[in-house]
């Protein structure tokens, strides 16, 4: 979120350079929608409105449709996010092996619900589809880190590891 | 550069796999230990893609004597350099063991998870370093390319894919050659061929672990596409959270470019093929390939009703083929070694290998490629080493989201497209998942149908306002409120969405549903009339906590030792007794009892 105080066409400006220069790597064409919003999202941790707007300008797309696309796709967040992302997989092979245990001990642990963020914007939770790790189930994901047959106990130790 | 001569060449697995449970620290680990044995000039380490044997990973397989050390820690590393390399003794400790014998194998060849595989698409993933193009032509690896490129005419091509009898590997089965002709006989300035890799199933990793591990073999294969249907461009799709796989492809995309493989006037044949990935950003209804073609084009991942069909009217308009990663990588093989070595292998309705990926209550987790046509039961007991801590298996469920649960009786069940599609599940990509007898399938069937109806995109109400109603009734029975008349219900949504939805997504999305309800109707029943969940998952269903039964006790304690709010009281040699208040039903005690005397009350 840009300043509220001084200078706001300024502040804007500023808050929106770092697109600006992504940009010039795309041409306006609507194929490039989707590795535009990944750049953004990379650049910024999430897709503020400003941002949307000003590719939907860009692109000359409608702004509806360049919602209408990051609303759709799991991997697109249009709130701010936690420093540190756990990921916890409920693909089948993690739902047979307890899954929904390692999820219920980190919601209690952090205090958030499944797709939550934590007051201090520290831990964000969602749970996702599967990783792809079946061999190490149950998995969850920290940032890029996997840790896989996990029990619930161990839970603690790990979140202890990114406080 | 100038290139020693190694004596001994350490294979280290660098699949997500083993990733995970930390080979890199074990590969900075042994390049240490090497250097200060001063035996780098000797041995060479070589990252490979998957070896398949998850479960059992950091894997290590030392050649050339073909030694296979699993689990292996980097403080392992000082005793296996100083006695395998230096002495050239066996590390015992480091070796598998096959659960089902307790015998410890030291070569890779031997156990059975490798040695019952027929492995033609896995061939090189986990003995090839993927970040290597040279290790991959030295397996003969680009030479059907240059052969279909030089001496073959296209529709020689394709007739020789629909000799192989090649069918979809994504779970549809449709012919490949048959698909391929469609598209070649589209006349059209411009065509595609897109490489679907949103592998998206729960439960599968076949297509993650060969775009990791060998990921020439599909560009090869693409090209070969490319050049039977008169393609010049190709897109590979793949999901955004296969990263080391994106990695890969891209390295080995770049490579190709660089020795003239991809680009313009390839084998000096006047074909000209590029390629280039596009990332998905989570969403498995992309899967469906009128979807997948939407994501590309900057759109949200909905499908669209066909006709058209993709190969009149699909990427951009234009004439485009869709083919899943396994399917491309069967492609090498064919125009290599020819349709009839091909179609040596497998049934008659089904041709060829499936990998199939094992997971969930098994031993041996990993990736499996076996021929078409191996029985349930010798993936399971052979390959798979039967059912963890030695429970009684109750179900298989092939095919994901879109497939069925198979049982007991179908344990001699051949697998191939159509025994299995007459059997209520499907081939889908692959995907094994392994139930014990601790498993709800009620509440299988409501995890399914939790997945669908968030992935569904909403466009078509029998898939979208459906698969919510019967997730809402499924929801009823496993928590205990299941009342008359909602089996019927639920049997009668299911038809309607089978027959209604637009895509395969909708189409299937009841499978999980109908199959559960065939083979387990009676544990349905339990939950709705009984209040009673047989197999004890469902928590509104079972006891709120533990009980001892004084005679089957022995009194060892080890229930004592585990609980974790110390609520297990009694003496060494006599019965315990667990405080009903203060139990939290964690089931630590029931899973240690080494006689079977905890259960829920």
């Amino acid at each position: 979120m840009a300043c509220q105080c001084g200078n706001e066409e300024q502040n804007r400006e500023e808050f929106l350079a770092p697109l600006r220069e992504l940009l010039e790597d795309y041409e306006s064409k609507e194929k490039y929608l989707i590795p535009i919003l990944q750049d953004a999202q990379e650049e910024y941790g999430y897709l503020p409105k400003d941002v949307l707007r000003e590719i939907s300008g860009f692109l000359n797309l409608s702004f509806s449709q360049v919602y209408g696309v990051a609303t759709f796709y799991s991997q697109f967040h249009l709130e701010p996010r936690g420093e540190n992302i756990i990921r916890v997989c409920m693909g089948t092979a993690c739902h047979v092996r307890g899954g929904e245990k390692i999820l219920e001990k980190i919601k209690d642990e952090l205090g958030i619900e499944d797709g939550g963020t934590t007051d201090d914007l520290h831990f964000t939770l969602e749970s996702v589809a599967c990783i792809g790790a079946c061999g190490l189930a149950p998995v969850i994901m920290v940032n890029d880190d996997t840790h896989g047959r996990l029990t619930p106990e161990q839970v603690p130790e790990i979140i202890e590891e990114y406080k | 550069m100038e290139q020693s001569i190694y004596r001994s060449h350490i294979l280290v697995c660098g699949g997500t796999g083993c990733v995970s449970s930390g080979c890199k620290e074990v590969q900075e680990a042994l390049k240490d230990e090497l250097k200060e044995k001063d035996l780098r000039d000797e041995v060479k380490i070589v990252e490979t893609g998957c070896h398949g044997f998850c479960e059992k990973g950091p894997i290590m397989v030392m050649y050339p004597e073909g030694v296979f050390y699993c689990e292996v820690t980097p403080e392992d590393m000082e005793e296996l350099v100083e006695e395998h390399i230096l002495k050239g003794r066996t590390v015992e400790r480091l070796l598998f063991t096959e659960p089902t014998s307790d015998d410890t194998i030291p070569s890779y060849t031997d156990i059975d998870f490798y040695s019952k595989q027929q492995r033609v698409v896995l061939s090189n993933c986990g003995k090839i370093d993927p970040e290597e193009i040279e290790e991959y032509i030295a397996k003969d690896g680009y030479e059907a390319v240059g052969r279909v490129l030089t001496n073959m005419e296209p529709q020689e091509v394709i007739d020789e894919v629909k000799d192989a009898g090649l069918r979809g590997r994504g779970g549809g089965g449709f012919p490949t050659g048959l698909k391929w002709q469609f598209a070649a006989d589209e006349d059209s300035d411009k065509k595609y061929v897109i490489c679907n890799a949103d592998e998206g199933d729960p439960g599968a990793f076949m297509d993650r672990s060969l775009l990791e591990g060998d990921p020439h073999r599909i560009i090869e294969g693409m090209i070969i596409a490319g050049y039977a249907m008169g393609a010049d461009e190709g897109y590979v799709y793949v999901r955004a959270e296969y990263p080391l796989a994106i990695d890969r492809l891209q390295k080995a995309i770049d490579q190709a470019e660089e020795y003239g493989l991809l680009g313009e006037n390839l084998f000096d044949s006047g074909f000209d093929f590029k390629l280039q990935i596009k990332k998905g950003a989570g969403a498995f209804v992309c899967g469906e390939e009128t979807a997948l073609m939407a994501s590309i084009e900057g759109k949200r991942g909905m499908p669209r009703p066909r006709p058209p069909f993709p190969a009149q009217k699909g990427l951009f308009g234009k004439p485009s083929n869709i083919n899943n990663v396994e399917s491309f990588a069967n492609v090498p093989y064919i125009m290599r070694e020819g349709a009839d070595a091909y179609n040596s292998i497998g049934t008659e309705g089904s041709k060829g290998t499936k990998v199939f990926a094992l997971t969930g209550n098994i031993n041996n987790t990993g990736l499996a490629e076996v021929p078409m046509g191996i029985t349930i039961e010798e993936i399971i007991y052979d390959i798979g080493g039967g059912i963890t801590e030695g429970k009684d298996f109750k179900a298989v469920q092939i095919g994901g989201p879109s497939g069925g649960c198979l049982t007991q009786e179908h344990l001699d069940l051949p697998i191939d497209y159509d025994s299995l599609i007459e059997a209520g599940a499907m081939m889908g990509s692959g995907g094994l998942v392994v139930m014990d007898e601790d498993t709800c399938m009620v509440d299988v069937a409501r995890f399914f149908l939790d997945f669908t109806q968030s992935e569904s995109c909403g466009k078509c109400t029998p898939c979208r306002e459906g698969t919510k109603r019967m997730l809402e009734i499924l929801e009823k029975i496993t928590s205990g409120e299941g009342e008359e008349g909602d089996i019927a219900q639920l049997e009668r949504l299911a038809e309607n969405i089978k027959s209604t939805s637009l895509c395969g997504l909708g189409q299937t999305a009841p499978n999980p549903v109908l199959s559960t309800l065939e083979y387990f109707r009676d544990e349905y029943e339990a939950h709705i009339y009984e209040d009673n969940c047989p197999a004890g998952v469902c928590e509104e269903l079972t006891g709120d906590y533990y009980v001892i039964d004084e005679d089957t006790c022995i009194g060892c304690t080890a229930c004592v030792d585990v609980c974790p709010v110390d609520v297990i009281s009694g003496e060494q040699g006599e019965a315990h007794v667990i405080d009903e208040e203060g139990c939290i039903t964690c089931g630590a005690c029931a899973e240690t009892c080494p006689v079977d005397a905890i259960s829920q009350a």
